[in-house]
C-alpha cells in the first residue's frame, strides 16, 4: 500500500469509513469492497440520522403551515437550498430547484425551456458519451418539434471532438447538453470553453452534472452554463432528491411543468397566476426529508474540503490505473487526460458480467454492462465494460484486492 | 426408462453436494458452460434473443413426437453454465412437464439468485419463454 493521503489534519481515512455504517459489512463472507461509487454513493451517518431526525422531531408540510413544526421543516427545507446554492456557486438560491434527480431535472428542461424555443429545424447538440438521460429526452423532443439532434464524436482516448464540435456549432444550435463528465469513461469534458463557444452562436448550456457533482468543483457563475443537473444520490445524499440549477433569468421566462399545489400564486377556474421561481417548479408536497438529508451530505463534503477528496480519489484512479495494466488482457476504456475517479475496463476474450459476478463472490462490488451508454458501448465496439469507481472512502487495499479478485476472476474463467 | 425432471434436478443437487467452495461450484458451471456446444451461427437469429440487461441468450425449441427439445447458448460462460444445466433439466420432456417444472433445484445448488428478479442476466426470461413455449407446443397438441 502507498500513502498518499492529503496534508489535513481532519482527513483521516479511518475515520473517515467509520462514519459509513455500510463499510461494516460482510458480502459472501468477506468484506464488502464497493467500488460501484458512480451508480450511487454510500451515506454518512449524518446523512441517515437527518432522515430520520426529520420523521421523528418536525415531519410537517413546508410552506404551508404556521404551526412551530411547519416552520421549523420550511427552515431546515430551504436551509438545504442555501446549502446547495454554495455548493455549486449559484448566483441566487432561487435558481435551485428541487428534482428526484439528475434525470427529472433535463427532462424539465426538455419540457418546458424546449418546447418554449425549439423550432421545426432548429438543432440540439448532444455527445456520443452522454448516459441516456441526456439523450432520450432531446431525442423525444427533438422528433416531437422535428428539430435535429446533432452527435458530437468521441475520440479513441474517451475525449470529445473539439474540432467537431466547432464544426457542429451553427446560428441553428439552440441547445447544448453535454455531460460534465462521463459515467462509463470518467472523461472530465472541458465544459467551461465548449459554454463560451455555445454561447457565441447563441446556444443554451445544460450540463449533466451526475458525475461530476461528487468530484469537481462546480462554480456554475464561473462556468456559465445555463443549466446544471445533479443527483443527491451520487454526492453522499439520499436517493429520490436532486437539484436542477437555471439561470434564474431563463426560470422566470419558462413555462411551468408540473401544476398543482405550491407552484400557484392564486387559482381560479378561469386563470392561474403562478408562483415564482423556484416555486413555480415544485408543485406538490416535495421529497421534505431528502432535501433536509442532501444538506448533511454538503456539510460532510464539505466538513473533509473538497480539494482534499479531490486529490485522494486523484491518488485512488493513479494507484488503480497502474495496478489494472499488469492485469492481463485488460484494456482500459476511456483514457483522458482530465478524469474522475472512475476506470472502465475490458477484458479480453471475457464478458464483463461473468468478471462481475465472481468479483461479487468476492464480496467486490462493481458495476458491469453498458452503464446506460449503449451508442458509447457502440462507438467502442463493445458491448460493456466492467467498471470500478471510487469514493472518498476507498482506500489503496481495497484496489489490491480489486486486483487480486480480477486475477482470480480471470484464472477460473480460462 | 427416461428419468423425471425432478430426477434430473437430484442428479445435480447430489453432484453440487460435493462441491464445497464457492470456487468449486462456479468452477463446475464455468465448466459445463463451456462443454456446451456451441449454437450454429445460423441459429442465432434475432427471433431466438432473449435479451437481458447485460448478456444474451439464445434460445431453440423444437418439438418432436409429443417432446420439447432445448438448444441455447449464451455470450456470458456462467450464464451459459447455468443454461446447460436448464437444459439437461428441461429439454426432452413433455409440455404439461416443463410447464410444471418449479426448478427448485437452483435453490439447492445456491444458485437461485441467478434467477431472482433482481439479476438482470436473461436466465429468469429465458426460463419463462422456455414454459412459453412448452404451453405453445402443449396447444398444438391439444388442436391435434
Amino acid at each position: 500500500m502507498i500513502s498518499t493521503a492529503p496534508s489535513n489534519d481532519i482527513f483521516n481515512i479511518t475515520d473517515i469509513r467509520k462514519q459509513f455504517p455500510i463499510l461494516g459489512r460482510t458480502i459472501n463472507g468477506k468484506p464488502l469492497v464497493y467500488l460501484d461509487n458512480a451508480a450511487t454513493a454510500q451515506k454518512p451517518k449524518t446523512v441517515i440520522e437527518a432522515i430520520s431526525r426529520y420523521y421523528t422531531h418536525f415531519n410537517a408540510n413546508v410552506h404551508r403551515g404556521l404551526h412551530s413544526l411547519a416552520e421549523e421543516a420550511t427552515e431546515a427545507y430551504e436551509a438545504s437550498r442555501t446549502a446547495v446554492q454554495q455548493f455549486i456557486g449559484a448566483a441566487h438560491r432561487e435558481e435551485i430547484i428541487f428534482t428526484r434527480g439528475t434525470t427529472e431535472g433535463i427532462n424539465l428542461v426538455a419540457y418546458t425551456w424546449g418546447h418554449a424555443n425549439i423550432i421545426a429545424g432548429d438543432e440540439v447538440l448532444i455527445s456520443e458519451m452522454e448516459h441516456h438521460s441526456n439523450i432520450v429526452p432531446w431525442q423525444r423532443l427533438c422528433r416531437k418539434l422535428n428539430a435535429v439532434l446533432k452527435v458530437i464524436p468521441v475520440l479513441d482516448n474517451g475525449e470529445l471532438s473539439l474540432s467537431a464540435y466547432h464544426e457542429l456549432l451553427s446560428p441553428r444550435t439552440k441547445l447544448v447538453a453535454i455531460a460534465h463528465a462521463s459515467n462509463a469513461l470518467g472523461t472530465i469534458n472541458p465544459v467551461k470553453a465548449m459554454i463560451e463557444t455555445a454561447h457565441r452562436v447563441g446556444a443554451v448550456v445544460l450540463l449533466d452534472g451526475a458525475q461530476s457533482a461528487v468530484h469537481c468543483d462546480i462554480d456554475v457563475k464561473d462556468l456559465d452554463c445555463d443549466f446544471f443537473a445533479f443527483s443527491g444520490h451520487k454526492v453522499y445524499g439520499p436517493t429520490g432528491i436532486g437539484v436542477l440549477y437555471g439561470k434564474s433569468a431563463i426560470l422566470n421566462s419558462m413555462p411551468v411543468f408540473h401544476g398543482g399545489g405550491e407552484m400557484i400564486k392564486e387559482v381560479t377556474f378561469e386563470q392561474i397566476t403562478y408562483n415564482d421561481i423556484p416555486y413555480k417548479y415544485e408543485a406538490g408536497t416535495p421529497n421534505i426529508a431528502d432535501a433536509i438529508a442532501l444538506k448533511a451530505a454538503l456539510d460532510f463534503i464539505a466538513l473533509y474540503g473538497r480539494n482534499h477528496i479531490r486529490e485522494y480519489e486523484a491518488a485512488l484512479l493513479n494507484y488503480a490505473t497502474a495496478q489494472l495494466k499488469v492485469v492481463p488482457g485488460l484494456t482500459i476504456i476511456g483514457t483522458a487526460r482530465e478524469k474522475v475517479s472512475l476506470i472502465s475496463f475490458t477484458i479480453k476474450g471475457l464478458h464483463p458480467q461473468d468478471i462481475g459476478i465472481l468479483l461479487d463472490k468476492q464480496g467486490i462490488a462493481v458495476r458491469t454492462g453498458h452503464h446506460c451508454a449503449q451508442p458509447l458501448m457502440k462507438r467502442f465496439g463493445i458491448t460493456g465494460t466492467v467498471r470500478a469507481s471510487f469514493a472518498v472512502y476507498n482506500t489503496f487495499d481495497e484496489i489490491d484486492l480489486l486486483v487480486s479478485g480480477l486475477l482470480k476472476a480471470i484464472k477460473m474463467l480460462t | 426408462m427416461k428419468k423425471k425432471i425432478i430426477e434430473i434436478e437430484s442428479e445435480i443437487v447430489e453432484s453440487f453436494s460435493f462441491l464445497d467452495t464457492w470456487e468449486e461450484k462456479y468452477e463446475y458451471i464455468i465448466e459445463i458452460g463451456k462443454k456446451l456446444p456451441v449454437l450454429e451461427n445460423q441459429l442465432k437469429t434475432e427471433d431466438k434473443i432473449i435479451k437481458g440487461c447485460q448478456s444474451t441468450v439464445w434460445l431453440v425449441p423444437s418439438y418432436i413426437d409429443g417432446l420439447v427439445f432445448f438448444k441455447a447458448d449464451s455470450d456470458a460462460i456462467i450464464v451459459k453454465g447455468l443454461v446447460s444445466m436448464l437444459i439437461r433439466v428441461l429439454s426432452d420432456h413433455s409440455p404439461e412437464e416443463i410447464i410444471q417444472a418449479r426448478l427448485e433445484f437452483m435453490d439447492q445448488i445456491g444458485m437461485h439468485a441467478h434467477l431472482a428478479q433482481t439479476r438482470s442476466n436473461g436466465l429468469r426470461a429465458m426460463v419463462s419463454q422456455m414454459k412459453e413455449y412448452a404451453r405453445a407446443y402443449q396447444v398444438i397438441n391439444l388442436k391435434d
